[in-house]
């Protein structure tokens, strides 16, 4: 366990020696971002429309009291979606796409050798092939989270009105009342930190893959396992610090 | 010229080489031959420093390699061109792109300058229509030449080939052995392949290196091969049924 971390820690620090140029990265930077954040888009969106419907419908089903006003509704549809949902659901549904795909691309490469490659032609090869994909997670998680914030809302408020469950002003005026502004830094923060998570923990498994095809699926599966125990343990302590 | 010293490697107490030396010379094809599981792959990793070995040295033109610090280390390995079993060709890049992607990250050549360099090398390995494939588009045969066309591209001193031949057809493997002859006869490179393909040993071996459960037991040409009293020797080559007619 601790000879793992160990390596998990050395293999981090590689990631920053004998580095390439920056325009070697920059280009493999964009790919990465296309590949982490475009990509996802489209599964982002639909889990937190719905994610945030659902909350809008669940909520009102609870909420039996009559001295409760109706615009709590989407009050707490805000501050789930924003304290919550929007970072640690949806970084729990991007480990499974991001990471998988991560851990699998890495593991390819390196049961077919093109790791091997890189390393001899004198080429950093944990650097050149990770840290890009590490500072893309980190720049593309939180923009997906805050989209996933306003996407949910949005979501809430489509199911609530068109239900009947709260009216479009009371939706509003619900989003609006008691808002904190630095709930809005906390997905982010949070998403950043899981999408560095991510990345590395999903990197190091892929990168230290050995044997075939079946070592891969493995190792994308365990990937995916250990990135959502991290983002849960991370999740814990973040909202311990940030609350 | 490369010279290794005493090269051992075991792996979980298992010893996979024991005490290797040899030298290979400038402008030789050099092979290094015998049964799966003799260590041979083992050991050309251990001359690229891919596999740290438990002892011994490996020397390039007389420089140490692999107690050297990193940077000299990547001074040599930027003179080394590697065939790897597979081709090793990156999967997401043209085929073009591939043989291009040495000259891009080791070179400061304009694009102008890498462009024909690897049109060049694409042509002298039969490739040039090639360019715009992707790896998942080519053969076995045209991977290995790509991956010849890459190992190429930086002019390298040392040119290393894992298995050129190993799952190829026997007119592929011909003509990838060909090529592997007159680029180390037109280059001048010192090249080391790693094979236990018969028709390799018998038609580019200048200079043969047999492993035999880790250890160099013989070490001649072609000719002398054919010759060899060698028990364990003996077995390997004319494991092949048409030597073992030939004989009679």
């Amino acid at each position: 366990m601790f000879r793992k971390f160990g390596k998990f820690l050395l293999f981090l620090y590689e990631l920053f020696t004998r580095r390439e140029s920056l325009k070697v990265y920059w280009k493999r930077f964009i790919d990465e971002c296309m590949m982490i954040g475009i990509d996802s888009l489209l599964i982002v969106c639909i889990v937190a429309f719905f994610i945030g419907a659902v909350t809008c419908v669940q909520i009102n089903a609870n909420l039996v009291s009559p001295i409760i006003p109706t615009y709590i509704v989407s009050n707490i549809v805000r501050d789930m979606m924003l304290l919550e949902l929007s970072s640690t659901f949806i970084c729990v549904i991007l480990a499974g796409k991001v990471g998988s795909n991560i851990a699998s691309e890495l593991g390819t490469m390196r049961i077919t050798e093109q790791v091997e490659a890189l390393e001899v032609m004198g080429i950093n090869a944990a650097s050149y092939l990770v840290l890009p994909k590490v500072l893309a997670a980190f720049v593309m998680f939180p923009v997906l989270s805050v989209l996933s914030g306003f996407i949910g809302i949005v979501g809430g408020y489509i199911a609530g009105t068109a239900t009947g469950i709260i009216t479009p002003e009371q939706y509003i005026y619900g989003i609006r009342f008691s808002f904190i502004p630095f709930n809005m830094v906390i997905p982010i923060i949070k998403s950043a930190v899981f999408g560095i998570l991510i990345a590395t923990i999903s990197a190091y498994k892929g990168f230290y893959t050995r044997g075939g095809a079946l070592e891969v699926g493995k190792v994308s599966t365990t990937a995916v396992t250990n990135s959502c125990i991290a983002i849960l343990i991370a999740d814990y302590l973040l909202a311990e610090l940030l609350t | 010229m490369i010279e290794i010293k005493n090269i051992s490697k075991s792996f979980n107490g298992r010893k996979v080489l024991d005490d290797v030396s040899g030298v290979f010379r400038d402008g030789e094809t050099s092979l290094v031959i015998g049964a799966s599981g003799t260590g041979k792959s083992v050991l050309l990793k251990c001359m690229l420093d891919l596999v740290t070995p438990d002892t011994g040295e490996v020397l390039y033109d007389g420089r140490e390699f692999l107690h050297k610090s990193e940077k000299e280390r990547i001074d040599v390995r930027r003179e080394m061109g590697v065939l790897f079993q597979g081709g090793a060709l990156f999967d997401s890049q043209t085929v073009f792109q591939n043989v291009k992607f040495p000259l891009d990250m080791l070179t400061k050549e304009s694009e102008a300058e890498k462009r024909d360099r690897v049109e060049f090398c694409l042509k002298r390995v039969g490739l040039e229509a090639a360019g715009n494939r992707m790896p998942s588009e080519i053969s076995g045969g045209m991977k290995k030449r790509v991956g010849i066309a890459r190992a190429i591209v930086l002019n390298p001193k040392y040119l290393f080939c894992d298995e050129p031949n190993s799952g190829l057809d026997p007119l592929t493997s011909i003509r990838i052995d060909e090529l592997i002859q007159e680029i180390t006869q037109e280059y001048g490179t010192t090249t080391v392949v790693i094979t236990h393909d018969m028709n390799s040993v018998l038609s580019i071996g200048q200079n043969i290196k047999f492993l035999y459960e880790g250890k160099k037991i013989w070490e001649g040409d072609s000719k002398s091969i054919l010759e060899t009293d060698l028990k364990e020797l003996d077995e390997f080559v004319f494991s092949n049924h048409a030597l073992k007619q030939l004989r009679g």
